[in-house]
């Protein structure tokens, strides 16, 4: 069974807002579209977007880690969203496990976005429809786009390439892979959701440096020892023999 | 794929312009209207990924603040109040051509024309040198001059768009001071990939976001004291011995022995051989060192001569001397890891810390390319190494009073450790590396400056010596911006941020005729942002504004509109051609030069009209002589006609496009004409790329390789090598000069003590001017900006996607700050410094140096302008840091004022302000201060758009009252 | 949760609708089962009109609430695993019965179906009385399962949230029998208004039960888990949205707590004591005072609901705690 998933790196999203913006961009002219803005130039503009970037503190000055957290529909395998929905628009596809909503039969009831824990779904308020990540899949099986393009917009804009897109049930992916290798984790587990998306952690680098690393027989400053000394004014033999 | 056609819709190559990065960009174009903006795979900047603001093009394209019409302030009409009527591009060009042909068969200097962060020097530079006004700059004074020079000025090429830090070998990599830069898509991508690869990332800034949240490490540093840190690294690896002494050696005037003797008149210059006194624009090769084989002095670069960097010596003159890296260690022996632990709030321990991480991955990863290569002097290298350090910094160094200083250090820093032009260091990217300094020199006297003629001279260049200033008897200044005057003598971007107030002030004279190109010097781009905004509109005795006449050429309604007499409107990026010129800054990689082009992808707007074309028209009506044929008839049509047509010199074969030259397109750098070449440019990703052999791929200071292969593509007039300057004897010419020890022009006796302090030839710490002049005790805290990733200065608050991520901005500070001074997060306050005050809000944050607060730069807007209403966020909640920092300084001894700026370079000094903060009054109003009377819509502006907007497929539906987007 | 108002609508009305076809149903079914005294109540078809408005009302408010109410019909598909979708099938049904029931009552219809052991003859009314009173339990449920089902919102995720909702609705519903009782059929008034009574303290302590122990709720998600950093300081700083977003909206209210206090206060004094203090003077059988009790009741039923949505935490909130 295939789950397709965005395993995301938090060791490389610099919080770009990259993801956000090209996937409204790409999801208003598309299924999912249009993406309604409202107050476009007014106060407290606000509008409809499947993908945010937070960003967290974790601890304090100086040890301070600043955390971008771009957050957009998890694809649960387990979604409570969908078996609340009352009508079936709200649906996880047995084929791709992506979770969608079919906006021909959502009665805009907004149960689902209560049932989502992790807050990911975005009713449309112009359109009143229940709205939410695609994980694209208007592209990325399309037939008319060249392979490596077939991956979700906000995957392929990400400039820190932080976003992976794959089949985390298939162990060859690079989503499985970086989930393996890099500790990939689920959001609030306790749940039993079962999110398909995954983060990366934070992986810290440190170099060690050893007392005796500074000492080296080359040392360039044993160069520039002259080994010449000023003569001395003491009195020395020199000033007293008459070989 | 250039141009893929599906159906009715097309997929269109250009270059993305929400920000000077200059990505690649595939535009897909349905029945002529922008439906998606994607990166472009194949193009070699961002390959194929794309930033936040590169994906909401299309809200820029289609928003709701475009100017669309030629604009006249109504006849009687206060400016500032924004009253405008439309009148016809030939109106336009009448007026402003009869105007400016006064003006340049009088006294060509009345007009001044400042561009703010465009990519059209270019053309801009050419048309005020033509016209010959030297009062000409673009935004690198107020920007990163300080980065610029700082670096050209000791190692030959640049940070910035000129050269960066090689992050694919790199295994220890420094930040500094850094939010988002111009290479934005591209930064992201390397530091990915250099963590990915298991790389150590350091971030030294007082604020931790974007880039530094990633970094392994970061140091909070205290701002302006990084040139304390630095010297304090450099004394450790100096003390450790963890410098590259062999790359010193060879590569860095470090062994060239300095005359000691403080009587003599060349005290601090160079021990020079008669031999080879030509003059040129490169340092002769007849300095001295002293070989440690033979112990005595000898010629430079003597074959099996092995230099001393140390000691002192005398030569048999009994002249005594150093060599210049003695100097550097006696100068930085003070600089104490304690003594900068005190200025910087980073421990000794630290400091020492991160001296030895850098000295010994430099040591002992080194890495060695099987790449052989030949030096300057005929010396064959068998391979390229490189030692795996690097750097990047911008304008957290740059924009401080002491940056130029800071910035040597960093240079210097970078030298020790053996990583300029080597892999996994610091790497060029063409038109770099150029001789220190680079051959470009500014007009000399106001000789230079004569009606009805071209200048005399580049309107900006890089001084070598006092006799490189533009200057008039007195040693005072000729450019209305006090440029290469005494008082920032290597001025190298002009200072257009003072640019307004010395003309409202007639100091040094007051102009007729003000053009502003893509600056918004009526908000961001202006410090003392309010008081500016006043001298717009001040007038004179006589009734007549103190600034006549003000053009500006915008493409939005920006605060500065409101300000203007004539507005042109410009056409957006996807509407016009651009070029990103090797005579300017193209986006060449380290591999190679490269330059790219924008092609328009729909039709302009309204009657918008390229700046270009206008710059064409204009020049073509004034009859400037590179703008006619010998003939006197016309000679370009149009912009795009002039890049293909245009040559450096008639038959030099450069022109603006480096890529498809030769008559049919076969020749690359130089060549002949081609009339096809914007087609060939469309047809390739609208990039040109020259991969050069592997082998002048580095070391390309002293690359004889590459340094003939420049010279034969006329990049550079000559091949010798380019050494880095760990000392400046070119700032000890002026140093001696300021002493009276020099002959030659000689600073004015005000500005003796200023330049003699500044003009040191070793890197020194001062503490910035602003904080030497005001009480430290009364302004405690400093106060910084910093770039948000998915805002570009003010342009993005028009954009309906970007201005949800930033709708308005806070006061970001350590909840310590919140403590002591009485207030919670979220609070109104006041911010203060010396020269004024805002209110904002504030928010509380443990990613900021306790001492430091610091706000999203430009996120705050005048009310109205910008098609905002005026109720919007950035009016109403949002603030504008640059009314507090004011754009002089006193000059402390009663001679009047200075800019606030670098003494040597006049970069513009935004982050040296101080401020204190309170807490606002319950009773005051929830709102920013100050506020600004709203800023009227004008003629040719579409209406306001209603309560919802949408977009989709192309098609841009904004309804009224819940009325939903579109079907 | 920020309140909704449909939603607070929609379930008190029903509630009441519910509470007052069982208080008149349940009255006939004791007469009939001779522990009440055998007898005619007139206001029967009043109680199942008067259920019917409700239950209409109800259904309007909760149309309010959608987005879509033309496609209304679609959310009955989904019985299988949605409550809404249960309740969506369980409201119309509930009604059809009461209508009926109704019908028949005021027709007259007195067709026997079968006779009780007692000699009371039980007439079709109230067989299909039966399957109402089945419906409305059902009901019951099926709208409690709604809130109950989310387990993540603790608060609700509960059997006292089902126990609740019926004895509430029983409540509201039986203090508004008493109010009719006292004007038609005096004679039941004092089954009615004492079982109001009983409803209304059992209510209330059940109330009192689930605040107590959403008190003491500690929910498993934490800032930690949200973001899957382990870290006993996190912080928010922004939430990628200055203008606000759906999910600040939807889910964030902005009352201070003196707000949430006083309604929790007004609730159960309102919604609880008050109609109990009132109904337990009212021996007299008086209409007004029985008519104050229920507006007072249903007034604090209103401010319950409120306080139900305001009291649980969605683990969603946790991502929208501030902008910069
Ligand atoms: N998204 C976006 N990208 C842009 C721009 C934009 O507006 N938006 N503008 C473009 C332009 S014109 C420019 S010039 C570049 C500028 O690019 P940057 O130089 O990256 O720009 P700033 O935002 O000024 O960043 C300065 C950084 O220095 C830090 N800093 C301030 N003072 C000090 C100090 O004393 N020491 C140290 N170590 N750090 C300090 C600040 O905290 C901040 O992180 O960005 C370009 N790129
Ligand atoms: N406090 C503080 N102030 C700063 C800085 C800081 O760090 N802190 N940074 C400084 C720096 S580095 C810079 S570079 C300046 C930038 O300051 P400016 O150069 O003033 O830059 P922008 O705000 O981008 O404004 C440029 C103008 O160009 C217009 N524009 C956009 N696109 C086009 C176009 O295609 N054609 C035309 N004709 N116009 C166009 C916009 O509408 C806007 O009015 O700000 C400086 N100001
Ligand atoms: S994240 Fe939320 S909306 Fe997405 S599948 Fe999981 S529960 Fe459903
Ligand atoms: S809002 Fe739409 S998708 Fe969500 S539960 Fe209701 S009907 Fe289903
Ligand atoms: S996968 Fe597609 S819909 Fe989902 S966040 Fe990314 S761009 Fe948006
Ligand atoms: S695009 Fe990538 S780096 Fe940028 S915010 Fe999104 S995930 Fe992070
Ligand atoms: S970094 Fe972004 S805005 Fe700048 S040129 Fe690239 S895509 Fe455009
Ligand atoms: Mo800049």
């Amino acid at each position: 069974m295939t789950q397709l998933a965005l395993v995301i790196d938090l060791n490389t999203c610099v919080g770009c807002h990259a993801c956000v913006t090209s996937c409204k961009e790409w999801n208003t002219s598309g299924e999912a579209g249009p993406m309604a803005d409202k107050n476009p130039y007014g106060a407290d503009p606000t509008g409809n977007f499947f993908n945010r970037v937070q960003t967290f503190e974790v601890g304090v000055f100086p040890q301070t880690e600043t955390i971008h957290f771009p957050k957009s529909c998890l694809h649960c395998e387990e979604p409570p969203c969908v078996p609340v929905c009352p009508t079936g628009a709200s649906y996880k596809r047995p084929e791709d496990g992506i979770v969608l909503v079919d906006y021909d039969k959502c009665i805009g009831c907004e149960y689902c976005a209560w049932a989502c824990p992790y807050g990911a779904r975005e009713f449309d308020e112009s359109k009143k429809v229940m709205k939410k990540c695609t994980l694209c899949v208007d592209r990325i099986y399309d037939e008319e786009l060249p392979k490596s393009l077939r991956k979700p917009a906000c995957v392929l804009a990400c400039p820190a390439s932080a976003r992976i897109f794959g089949d985390i049930h298939d162990p060859e992916s690079e989503a499985s892979i970086a989930i393996n290798l890099s500790n990939g984790y689920q959001l609030m587990p306790e749940w039993g959701t079962q999110a398909a998306n995954h983060y990366l952690p934070r992986r810290k680098v440190d170099i060690k440096v050893h007392e005796e690393d500074l000492m080296r027989s080359s040392n360039p400053l044993d160069k520039e020892d002259r080994g010449q000394r000023e003569p001395t004014t003491r009195v020395t033999l020199d000033d007293s023999t008459s070989w | 794929m250039t141009v893929t056609t599906i159906e009715k819709s097309q997929i269109k190559s250009t270059t993305c312009y929400m920000c000077a990065c200059r990505c690649g960009i595939n535009v897909t174009v349905e029945d002529g209207e922008v439906r998606y903006i994607e990166g472009n795979p194949k193009h070699p900047i961002n390959k194929g990924v794309i930033c936040a603001k590169g994906s909401s093009g299309i809200m820029k394209q289609y928003s709701p603040a475009r100017i669309t019409k030629p604009l006249r302030r109504i006849p009687g009409a206060e400016r500032g109040t924004s009253e405008f009527e439309e009148i016809s591009w030939e109106e336009a060009f009448d007026t402003i051509s009869k105007r400016l042909e006064y003006i340049r068969e009088t006294d060509p200097k009345q007009f001044a024309l400042f561009t703010g962060r465009d990519q059209m020097q270019a053309l801009t530079g050419l048309f005020a040198k033509q016209f010959g006004t030297p009062n000409y700059a673009a935004h690198g004074g107020f920007c990163s001059v300080n980065m610029a020079a700082g670096l050209i000025y000791t190692i030959g090429g640049s940070f910035w768009e000129f050269g960066g830090p090689d992050l694919e070998r790199s295994k220890l990599f420094i930040m500094i001071g850094t939010a988002e830069d111009h290479h934005s898509n591209p930064m992201k991508a390397e530091l990915a990939q250099f963590k990915r690869n298991g790389g150590k990332f350091i971030a030294i800034n007082p604020v931790r976001t974007g880039y530094a949240a990633i970094a392994d490490e970061w140091v909070p540093i205290k701002p302006g004291t990084d040139g304390a840190l630095l010297l304090a690294i450099n004394h450790e690896i100096i003390k450790q011995g963890l410098f590259d002494r062999d790359f010193l050696s060879k590569y860095s005037n470090s062994p060239d022995l300095v005359n000691v003797d403080e009587d003599s008149d060349t005290f601090g210059m160079f021990i020079r051989s008669e031999l080879d006194e030509e003059k040129k624009c490169v340092e002769p090769e007849n300095k001295i060192w002293w070989d440690r084989h033979t112990d005595q002095a000898v010629s430079s670069h003597t074959q099996g001569a092995d230099p001393r960097l140390m000691g002192e010596f005398e030569l048999e003159d009994g002249t005594k001397v150093k060599p210049s890296f003695q100097l550097l260690k006696e100068r930085v022996e003070k600089y104490t890891p304690e003594w900068a632990a005190e200025i910087t709030g980073i421990s000794a321990d630290t400091i020492r810390r991160l001296a030895h991480e850098m000295g010994i991955v430099a040591r002992d990863e080194t890495i060695e390319l099987p790449i052989p290569w030949t030096d300057a002097w005929g010396n064959e290298h068998e391979s390229t190494t490189g030692n795996p350090v690097s750097f990047h910094a911008m304008r957290g160094l740059a924009a401080h009073s002491n940056g130029f200083q800071t910035i040597r250090s960093l240079g210097i820093l970078m030298s020790l450790l053996g990583t300029i032009d080597r892999p996994g260091g610091f790497r060029h990217k063409a038109p770099f590396p150029r001789p220190i300094p680079p051959c470009a020199k500014p007009p000399k006297s106001p000789e230079d400056v004569q009606p009805g003629s071209p200048l005399e001279g580049m309107p900006l260049g890089f001084p070598a010596s006092p006799e490189d200033l533009f200057v008039d008897d007195e040693g005072g200044p000729v450019r209305l911006d006090k440029g290469f005057s005494w008082e920032y003598p290597l001025s190298v971007h002009g200072l257009m941020h003072n640019a307004i107030t010395n003309a409202w002030r007639g100091d040094p004279y007051p102009i007729d005729t003000l053009m502003l190109f893509m600056a918004n010097m009526a908000w961001n781009s202006s410090m003392n942002t309010s008081r500016v905004r006043e001298m717009l509109t001040d007038k004179r005795e006589d009734g007549e504004y103190k600034i006549p006449f003000l053009i500006v050429c915008d493409a939005f309604h920006s605060e500065t509109i409101a300000f203007a007499d004539i507005v042109l409107p410009d056409t957006t990026y996807l509407e016009r051609h651009d070029a990103m010129s090797m005579l300017d800054r193209p986006i060449s990689e380290f591999q190679g030069p490269a330059d790219s082009v924008r092609v328009p992808v729909v039709p302009p707007k309204g009657e918008c009209r390229p700046f270009q074309d206008v710059i064409v028209e204009l020049g073509s009506r004034l009859k400037l002589p590179r703008f006619m044929n010998l003939d006197g008839t016309r000679k370009f049509k149009d912009y795009k006609d002039l890049v293909i047509n245009y040559e450096t010199e008639l038959g030099s074969g450069i022109g603006f496009l480096a890529g498809w030259r030769g008559k049919n397109g076969e020749k690359s750098l130089r060549g002949e004409p081609n009339p096809n070449q914007w087609e060939m440019y469309a047809k390739n990703n609208c990039v040109f790329q020259y991969e050069l052999p592997k082998s002048y791929q580095y070391m390309r200071n002293w690359n004889r390789g590459y340094l003939h292969w420049a010279q034969d593509h006329s990049m550079i007039r000559h091949t010798d090598p380019i050494n880095i300057h760990v000392y400046s004897e070119l700032l000890q010419k002026f140093r001696l000069a300021a002493e009276g020890k020099r002959k030659g022009r000689q600073p004015p006796e005000h500005l003796r003590e200023r330049v003699r302090l500044h003009f040191d030839p070793l890197p020194f710490y001062s503490e910035p001017l602003e904080t030497q002049t005001i009480d430290k005790g009364l302004y405690p805290l400093n106060a910084i900006t910093q770039r948000p990733m998915a805002m570009y200065h003010s342009w993005d608050s028009q954009n309906a996607w970007l201005r949800q991520i930033h709708a308005h901005n806070y006061l970001y500070m350590s909840p310590s700050v919140g403590a002591e001074n009485g207030f919670d997060d979220g609070d109104w306050i006041w911010a203060e410094s010396a020269h004024g005050k805002v209110r904002c809000m504030c928010r509380f944050s443990e990613s900021v140096e306790p001492g430091t607060v610091w706000t999203w730069n430009a996120i705050g807007k005048a009310s109205g302008s910008w098609s905002l209403d005026d109720k919007a966020n950035e009016s109403k909640k949002g603030f504008l840091l640059n009314h507090l920092i004011s754009e002089e300084i006193s000059s402390g001894k009663g001679q009047g004022v200075y800019s606030n700026s670098d003494p040597i370079t006049g970069q513009a000094a935004w982050y040296d302000l101080r401020v204190r903060v309170y807490k606002a009054g319950d009773d005051e109003p929830k709102e920013t201060s100050p506020q600004f009377d709203t800023m009227k819509r004008v003629p040719g502006m579409e209406p306001a758009r209603g309560l919802w907007q949408s977009f989709a497929k192309g098609l841009l539906n904004s309804g009224s009252k819940n009325k939903s987007g579109q079907e | 949760m920020k309140p909704a108002i449909s939603v607070i609508l929609l379930t008190t009305l029903i509630g009441v609708a519910q509470g007052l076809f069982l208080a008149y149903y349940s009255a006939e079914l004791l007469s009939l089962l001779m522990i009440l005294p055998n007898q005619v109540l007139v206001g029967s078809s009043w109680a199942g009109i008067i259920s019917l408005i409700l239950l209409v009302g109800g259904l309007i408010a909760s149309f309010f609430h959608l987005g879509h109410p033309e496609r209304a019909w679609r959310s009955a598909t989904m019985w299988r695993t949605s409550w809404l979708s249960r309740e969506v099938i369980a409201l119309p049904i509930t009604m059809g019965f009461i209508f009926i029931y109704t019908a028949l009552k005021l027709t007259g219809n007195q067709q026997v179906i079968f006779s009780l052991g007692n000699g009371n003859q039980l007439d079709l009314a109230a067989v299909v009385g039966f399957f109402a009173m089945v419906s409305v339990f059902v009901l019951f449920i099926c709208t409690a399962m709604i809130y109950t089902c989310l387990k993540f919102l603790q608060e609700w995720h509960s059997p006292l949230t089902v126990l609740n909702f019926v004895l509430m609705g029983c409540a509201s519903g039986f203090v508004m029998a008493s109010a009719m009782a006292a004007y038609f059929d005096p004679q039941v008034f004092g089954y009615i208004s004492s079982a109001a009574i009983v409803l209304s303290v059992a209510a209330l302590i059940s109330r009192y039960a689930s605040l107590i122990r959403n008190k003491n709720l500690r929910s498993p998600s934490t800032l930690q888990t949200a973001i899957g950093i382990h870290h006993p300081n996190i912080r928010q700083i922004a939430q990628g949205a200055m203008g606000g977003s759906y999910n600040t909206r939807a889910f964030i209210h902005t009352y201070g707590p003196s707000v949430v206090q006083f309604a929790r206060r007004f609730f159960l004094i309102a919604g609880f004591i008050v109609p109990v203090l009132l109904l337990a003077i009212s021996n007299e059988a008086s209409v007004v005072i029985c008519a104050l009790a229920f507006l007072i009741q249903y007034a604090g039923l209103l401010a319950e609901r409120w306080y139900f949505f305001i009291e649980a935490k969605h683990p969603q909130n946790l991502y929208y705690q501030m902008i910069s």
